[in-house]
């Protein structure tokens, strides 16, 4: 007996540690990433570095301000094209999860979802870009719109999916109708969810590089018309780091630490959306 | 009294989910004003006869029905009928109290508010009168702008319970609302009932026998679907004609 307990104990504790070791090395990646950027970009970054455009060549200083207005205002346009369709998408399916309808915009997001990046870029190159005759931030948003939706759809879904029944009925049996209950007591309730699966879809597609290669294309000046070819951190990221200067690597370090920042940013939000007011039912 | 309309009426009403029958010839009716108790094992099909007064059975894609159930006189299932005004008419209150995770202003002012009932202005009047009336006011009074999560589990039933009345429905349905509370909070909401049947026809879902004999006017026995027996609730539970209801009355079986 007092053995088998000992053992039993011993096992407990060596489950815990394992699970506890493979956590660190889970979590290690992120605080090398971290460390690298911080050691490598922080010091480059000052004042001048979020409120200037490119230096010449040959020259030092100047700043990314092209690149963080680009990156804001495409995943702006993004998230107006992409949230209320990946919503809306959401919250019919998890509504009336049996009819044809949901079933075949299921089936096409998980598609959607499987898609790379990349071939995302192409459709929107093909679509945005060589109807239009040249590059533009708009293509990009594009883009990253069709990333967004079938994300923002399917974390939809589940949340929308977890509102108790007995919330649906009682608004119902208060003389809502279905769209009503739907959107003023199922979404209400499970907006603190929604939120946090916007943001993570912001998030995810900030960093994306691979679909504005070849939509939003890049610039070297500031630009705030979105029909117009525009930088953003990860393409002035990439543009600087396979560029041949010193200073322009010193600058794809640095344009990275901000992009890392911005994402965990949004991440720090969704935390603080996370908190309701009012609770769930869980 | 020929042209006496009673509240609800039940005329050989059946209802099917797909192939299985819940429901059978069930014919009843409940005057205007009064209190009537179902009773019956679990299973019996009592909650779905109550789900099918304001038809939120239709959620259940293969529910079929037949017969006719009336309210006032107007059968629930004409092709024109608008479930917004049924429901409107038809209050409901569920066997886990439901509120929303709003303040507990907002659970009381939503029906009215969106259904339009008032002006504006009279809403926190409104609010105040069916709380009081559910017997909450004076719990709430001080934190009407506090989450209605954070009340008790008799509290909450209360505020479901003024919520449904804020929408002044003719027929009030109450599928076991005691069921998950303590007897105290129990006792506050017979006593509620019995206030209420003043203003409003009750129909009341119960499993338990002294709260039908307390609070009921008339009670029907449910069994397998079927209403075994229905009646003024004093011959149900002293003088029944059937042996399954005097059976189940006298504990047993069920």
């Amino acid at each position: 007996m007092i053995n088998s307990r000992r053992v039993r104990r011993w096992t407990s504790n060596l489950m815990v540690g394992v699970v506890g070791l493979t956590v660190l090395i889970g979590i290690l990646p992120l605080f090398l990433i971290l460390g690298t950027l911080v050691v490598k970009g922080a010091g480059s970054l000052n004042l001048a570095f979020f409120l200037e455009t490119p230096a010449p060549v040959g020259e030092t200083g100047g700043g990314v301000a092209h690149a963080i207005v680009g990156t804001l205002l495409i995943v702006a346009v993004a998230c107006l094209m992409g949230l209320p369709i990946g919503l809306a998408a959401g919250i019919h399916a998890a509504e009336f999860p049996g009819t044809r309808l949901s079933r075949a915009t299921r089936f096409l997001a998980d598609v959607m979802n499987g898609t790379p990046s990349i071939v995302v870029g192409v459709f929107a190159w093909t679509w945005v870009v060589a109807r239009q005759g040249h590059f533009s931030g708009l293509a990009g948003s594009v883009a990253l719109a069709l990333l967004m939706i079938p994300m923002v759809m399917r974390t939809t879904e589940e949340l929308i999916l977890l509102v108790p029944n007995a919330l649906r009925e009682a608004a119902l049996a208060l003389g809502y109708s279905r769209w009503r209950t739907s959107l003023t007591i199922v979404a209400r309730t499970a907006l603190p969810g929604l939120v946090t699966g916007s943001l993570l879809a912001v998030a995810r597609i900030a960093g994306e590089t691979a679909p504005l290669l070849f939509t939003a294309l890049g610039s070297q000046f500031m630009r705030t018309d979105v029909t117009q070819p525009m930088s953003a951190l990860p393409l002035a990221v990439f543009a600087y780091a396979t560029g041949p200067y010193e200073e322009w690597h010193r600058l794809a370090w640095a344009s990275a630490l901000v992009l890392i920042l911005l994402v965990l940013f949004l991440s720090l939000l969704t935390r603080l959306a996370t908190r309701s007011r009012f609770g769930s039912h869980e | 009294m020929t042209d006496w309309i009673p509240a609800l009426e039940a005329r050989g009403f059946g209802l099917s989910y797909g192939s299985s029958r819940i429901l059978e010839e069930i014919s009843f009716t409940v005057p205007t004003g009064s209190v009537a108790a179902i009773i019956g094992p679990s299973g019996c099909g009592k909650s779905t006869f109550l789900r099918s007064v304001n038809r939120l059975n239709d959620l259940v894609p293969t529910t079929s029905y037949d017969g006719d159930l009336l309210i006032e006189g107007v059968s629930v299932f004409r092709p024109d009928t608008d479930l917004v005004d049924l429901r409107l008419q038809v209050g409901m209150v569920f066997q886990r109290p439901n509120p929303f995770p709003k303040s507990i202003y907002e659970n009381v002012a939503y029906g009215p508010r969106l259904n339009r009932l008032g002006s504006r202005k009279d809403l926190p009047t409104l609010v105040e009168r069916c709380l009081q009336r559910a017997a909450l006011w004076d719990e709430v009074k001080d934190r009407l702008h506090e989450s209605a999560m954070g009340l008790s589990g008799g509290q909450q039933q209360r505020l479901c319970i003024a919520r449904a009345l804020a929408n002044e429905p003719q027929v009030l349905l109450m599928d076991e609302p005691c069921s998950a509370l303590d007897p105290i909070a129990t006792q506050r909401i017979e006593e509620l009932i019995f206030e209420l049947k003043q203003q409003y026809t009750i129909i009341i879902v119960t499993h338990n026998m002294q709260q039908a004999a307390r609070v009921s006017d008339s009670t029907g026995f449910f069994e397998s679907g079927r209403l075994i027996e229905y009646g003024p609730t004093e011959q149900i539970f002293t003088a029944p004609t059937q042996d399954r209801t005097e059976a189940y009355i006298t504990g047993r079986f069920g």
